[in-house]
């Protein structure tokens, strides 16, 4: 079962792939809960689907697409004024490179 | 009779007519929202908007959940991370709303990203059931479920992903209607699981859904999987079931922790149905045992992706900012999201990994594949599917916050139809132990008029009074 | 020391020159402010959602009909999942395991897919002065951020570092004759990375690959390829294994540098893009793609050889730069009579004159340049002339025709008018006739050489030559 491959160092790379720092603990419990979640879960993975199509979109859509034509923008202040750190022309990050 | 009294669609029909001030009537909801005890706001309107009251909802308030965005007023989707949030733009089925002359009255907690069965994953408190102030009010739409049974908005929208328009309604005692997917635009609905996500109505009755419904629908040239629906929605006049088949899956018998009150007040309801000239015979959905499981699959994996934009870069909460960006993504992600959250987006993250896609994404779009097909062959033989809503009426408070499996066990009669992207209505369906419970009736794909007008000929004949919640 | 042969791989990202982004409206920015062109989609606003541009679409169709590809009848896009503050969305839409385009062949080298996907933003480092308690901080400018782009992936059929330059130019000059892209590598409307790796000879399993990133010109690319091949050599020949990285060249030293390693190695998590859905090329829009298809550089080439008998080289070098096949066609219209001289006079003597810039904007007229050719070919100027010609064309433009009367240039016509001087000449230099006579055909030289000057270069050597055969009796 699959659901038994749910160990702490699985937990903290799947973490950190999400880029979600847990604590200690929070760490701890999702071992726990993810665990029976997925022993849950699992039973799906028994059922014979070898000639089932997946599903990824219920509704019966092709080729919804756009005219090539310009709408107006948003002002760069409105573009930067929920922004937690700007300056007056963009959105300030931390160098990925540093 | 007092305007409190009046269902939203008669209110709106006396606003028409003249009978009504569209005015007195916004003073008597704002007043009752911004003395809300419930919890059930998070944010209420000062000012009656100037947006034109003429339309077909004759001026009639409406609460919004959260997550709609609306332009400089807080959406927050329930959560710390978006908390104080004010976008550029409002949603289009808001946007169709107000232009129908609805003015938005208040802003509706929920569960934090629509993330619960209890709205009690939100940021910002709990809400509390107007039934009965110790238990929760459902989720995760569970701000605007118990609003509109208390009284304190005329209706409200939610949205459901696995149930959570219907599944509050059902647990506060008010019709919760989700519609076919894609029949209402996304656009503007801070998303949860994109492929499963649909607006809705939560009125007093089914009229006031299908009035809310009708100005909520259609195609939006900003949301790609958007249709709308191939008629215009009617208001449902049914008074009998004469010629409608119904079907009654097993599953619902043979499943465990269905509450027998529950179980009974639906018996019951198929009873009453037969009397009203339906036919009615047992169903299989044999997948539908698994739907829970794929939905706990599709929805966080694609939760995880949806929730990726909140990085403290362009909106919302930044922790350590003066960090490396490493640090500061994982703080602020790990500050910012609640416990549920974190449990879906860490469920789904996995989900989609490199090595156990196939495993579990992959095998869950399949099962969803086999779901679609057992309704497919239902409606062969029958017109709607019908189930209890929840298996349980409204629990105490923190009954299940420590369980979160229990806690998706609330979905097992709501999820199939989400996966399905099928139109489902839960309608009141009388107390057991004092507290509502709900009858859900399914259809095919677009059957919205046809399952209105039904669910109407039964709330007509079940005759559930909500007047207690509002007292 | 072993041989090695080098195999090379690329892929290219062409920002498509559409008016606005791949899924939203805002219309596509150069040089404008940053973050002028956003909008809540852009910016992966909380609620908002992609809708796909027709127009990339059909310059995706376009692409992919003109390298030859399989159009698939119904492609998907998913989200390629990962964190970076260019990437709003934490997630850039992009197509998968079900791309628009497979397989294919410009040229010599086979093409593995083409793939329509979004561009991400830009980050603009700031210097010292942006320090914040000791950390570095960049700005995110989201101007760029959506725009379309194509991803062109190569199989590795490139064998050297010159071929990869000429085969880009190639795609480069078809990419701009379909009109799609600026592909303009300065500006990074045309971005190329390459898998090297390096095989003796004569084996066929491949080495192991690196990658190389920032080669951004056609210099460069050819540049950092031949680095890479040579650092390759160098591991192997030590007996060191070449390890699988990210390189990033430098074209100021020339060097190459492992990109710092990611914490955790690249999970994409792709999965089905639920906001769009499913794309299918119908057979309309596949019949008004190739309606649109221009005659393409390789087609061309093709076509000068069959038609016109231009040889190999000249028929590429006409038609790999599209403007100068343009211009040749242009001028071939007045005079079709020989298409080999007027080929030579266009790769040959104009280009020698204007360089890279575009003949059509140059003060030649194509038919000025046909007229020239034309003079040459009846005699009625020299090689030399028409050069002289030409480059009074360059400079002034005008006609040829005119020029030569004006200028003095006609070539001195045969008969008694250039005989006379070939006599005076023969009477100047007694040593040289004394000589021809005896055999020595090389003292002609000083005779021509005279009567050149003379005529200031206008005469025709071969007629020079036999005039002097026929007065000094010579068989």
């Amino acid at each position: 079962m699959l659901a038994l491959m749910i160990d702490r160092a699985r937990v903290d790379h799947v973490a950190r792939l999400a880029r979600l720092e847990l604590t200690d603990e929070e760490s701890e419990r999702m071992v726990r809960e993810l665990s029976s979640i997925l022993e849950h879960i699992e039973r799906i993975t028994n059922l014979d689907l070898a000639d089932v199509p997946p599903t990824s979109h219920v509704v019966d859509l092709t080729n919804v697409l756009r005219p090539d034509e310009p709408r107006p923008c948003l002002p760069r202040e409105a573009a930067l004024a929920q922004a937690p750190d700007a300056t007056e022309d963009g959105f300030r990050v931390p160098s990925p490179s540093a | 009779m007092t305007p409190l009294d009046l269902s939203a669609a008669a209110a709106a029909e006396r606003v028409r007519a003249g009978d009504l001030d569209a005015g007195e009537l916004w003073e008597l909801y704002r007043g009752r929202a911004a003395a809300d005890d419930l919890g059930a706001f998070v944010w209420v309107a000062e000012e009656r908007p100037g947006n034109p009251t003429d339309g077909p909802l004759g001026g009639v308030p409406v609460a919004v959940k959260d997550l709609f965005c609306t332009a400089g007023v807080p959406s927050q989707a329930g959560s710390k991370i978006l908390e104080g949030y004010r976008p550029p733009y409002t949603a289009t089925a808001v946007e169709r709303l107000t232009g129908a002359g609805a003015p938005l009255l208040a802003k509706t907690n929920q569960d934090e990203f629509a993330m619960g069965s209890s709205n009690e994953n939100s940021a910002f408190g709990p809400v509390r059931n107007p039934w009965d102030r110790e238990r929760v009010p459902g989720g995760s739409s569970g701000g605007s479920a118990a609003a509109v049974a208390a009284g304190l908005a005329p209706w409200a929208i939610g949205t459901d992903t696995g149930g959570s328009i219907r599944q509050p309604a059902s647990l506060c005692g008010i019709v919760g209607l989700k519609p076919t997917y894609g029949a209402i635009s996304r656009y503007g609905m801070i998303a949860f699981a994109s492929s499963l996500d649909q607006a809705g109505p939560l009125t007093r009755d089914v009229a006031d859904a299908a009035l809310l419904l009708s100005a909520m629908v259609g195609k939006d040239p900003c949301d790609s999987t958007s249709l709308g629906l191939p008629e215009p929605v009617t208001e449902p006049t049914a008074t009998d079931l004469r010629g409608v088949r119904l079907g009654v899956p097993e599953e619902v018998f043979e499943t465990e922790g269905v509450e027998s009150g529950v179980l009974a007040a639906f018996e019951a309801t198929v009873e009453l149905a037969r009397q009203l000239g339906a036919t009615v015979e047992r169903c299989h959905l044999p997948h539908a045992p698994h739907a829970l499981s794929a939905y706990y699959l599709i929805a966080p994996a694609e939760a995880s992706s949806n929730l990726a934009r909140y990085d403290g870069v362009r909106y919302g909460l930044r922790v350590n900012g003066d960090a490396d960006l490493l640090t500061m993504y994982l703080r602020t992600r790990g500050a910012g999201f609640g416990p549920e959250v974190k449990r879906r987006i860490m469920l789904g993250t996995y989900a989609l990994s490199s090595g156990y896609y196939d495993a579990y994404y992959g095998t869950a779009q399949k099962v969803r594949t086999l779901i679609s097909d057992d309704f497919r062959a239902a409606w062969e033989r029958f017109d709607f599917v019908v189930t209890p809503t929840s298996p349980t009426v409204a629990f105490p408070l923190g009954a299940k916050t420590a369980d979160p499996l229990a806690m998706y066990l609330n979905d097992y009669f709501t999820v199939p139809m989400s996966l399905a992207g099928i139109p489902a209505i839960s309608i009141p369906n009388g107390l057991s132990e004092r507290l509502p419970t709900g009858f859900q009736l399914a259809g095919p794909a677009f059957s919205e008029n046809r399952l209105l007008d039904a669910a109407h000929a039964l709330e007509r004949a079940i005759g559930f009074d909500g007047s207690a919640a509002r007292a | 020391m072993t041989d090695y042969e080098p195999v090379i791989g690329l892929e290219i990202h062409v920002q498509l020159s559409t008016r606005t982004k791949m899924f939203c409206g805002c219309e596509l920015s150069f040089g404008d402010p940053p973050n002028t062109h956003t909008c809540p989609v852009c910016l992966g606003l909380p609620g908002t959602l992609p809708v796909l541009n027709a127009r990339a679409i059909d310059f995706g169709i376009l692409l992919g009909l003109a390298l030859e590809c399989e159009i698939a009848p119904r492609s998907l896009f998913h989200r390629k999942n990962y964190f970076y503050p260019d990437l709003p969305k934490g997630y850039q839409i992009s197509q998968y395991d079900v791309p628009l385009c497979r397989g294919g062949r410009l040229g010599e080298v086979r093409i593995h897919r083409v793939h329509l996907e979004e561009d991400a933003a830009k980050l603009v480092h700031l210097g010292e002065s942006g320090r914040i308690h000791g950390s570095a901080h960049s700005i995110v400018d989201f101007n760029r951020g959506g725009t379309p782009l194509v991803e062109i992936v190569s199989e590795p059929d490139v064998r050297s570092p010159e071929q990869a330059r000429e085969w880009l130019q190639l795609l480069r000059t078809t990419v701009r004759q379909l009109g799609i892209s600026d592909v303009n590598m300065e500006e990074g409307s045309l971005r190329c990375d390459a898998n090297v790796s390096i095989r003796p000879v004569g084996r066929s399993e491949l080495g192991v690959k690196t990658e190389l990133k920032n080669m951004n010109s056609f210099r460069f690319i050819e540049r950092g390829i031949t680095a890479e091949i040579a650092r390759q050599t160098a591991l192997l020949d030590a007996g060191e294994p070449v390890v699988q990285e990210t390189l990033h060249f430098d074209p100021q030293s020339g060097s190459l540098t492992p990109l710092r390693s990611k914490e955790e190695a690249h999970d994409y998590r792709y999965f089905p893009e639920p906001d769009l859905v499913p794309l299918v090329v119908t057979e309309e829009m596949l019949a008004e793609a190739r309606a649109q298809l221009p005659e393409l550089p390789a087609a061309r080439a093709e076509r000068y050889a069959r038609e016109l008998g231009l040889a190999d080289d000249r028929a590429r070098l006409l038609a790999f730069r599209s403007e100068l096949g343009s211009y040749f066609e242009a001028a071939l219209a007045h005079d079709g009579e020989d298409p080999q001289t007027l080929a030579n006079w266009v790769v040959g003597e104009l280009v020698s004159r204007i360089g890279d810039a575009d003949p059509a904007q140059s003060r030649v007229a194509p038919e000025a340049l046909a007229g020239l050719v034309g003079l040459l070919r009846a005699g009625r100027v020299t090689q030399g002339g028409a050069r002289q010609v030409l480059d009074r064309l360059v400079a002034d433009g005008g006609d040829p025709a005119a020029i030569v009367d004006a200028e003095d240039l006609g070539a001195v016509g045969g008969g008694d008018e250039l005989g006379a001087i070939v006599d005076r000449a023969l009477e100047a230099q007694p040593e040289e006739v004394e000589q021809l006579r005896q055999g020595n055909m090389r003292a002609i030289g000083p005779i021509v050489g005279f009567v050149m000057r003379e005529t200031k270069g206008r005469a025709d050597g071969k007629e020079v030559t036999r005039i002097v055969r026929e007065r000094l009796g010579l068989s």
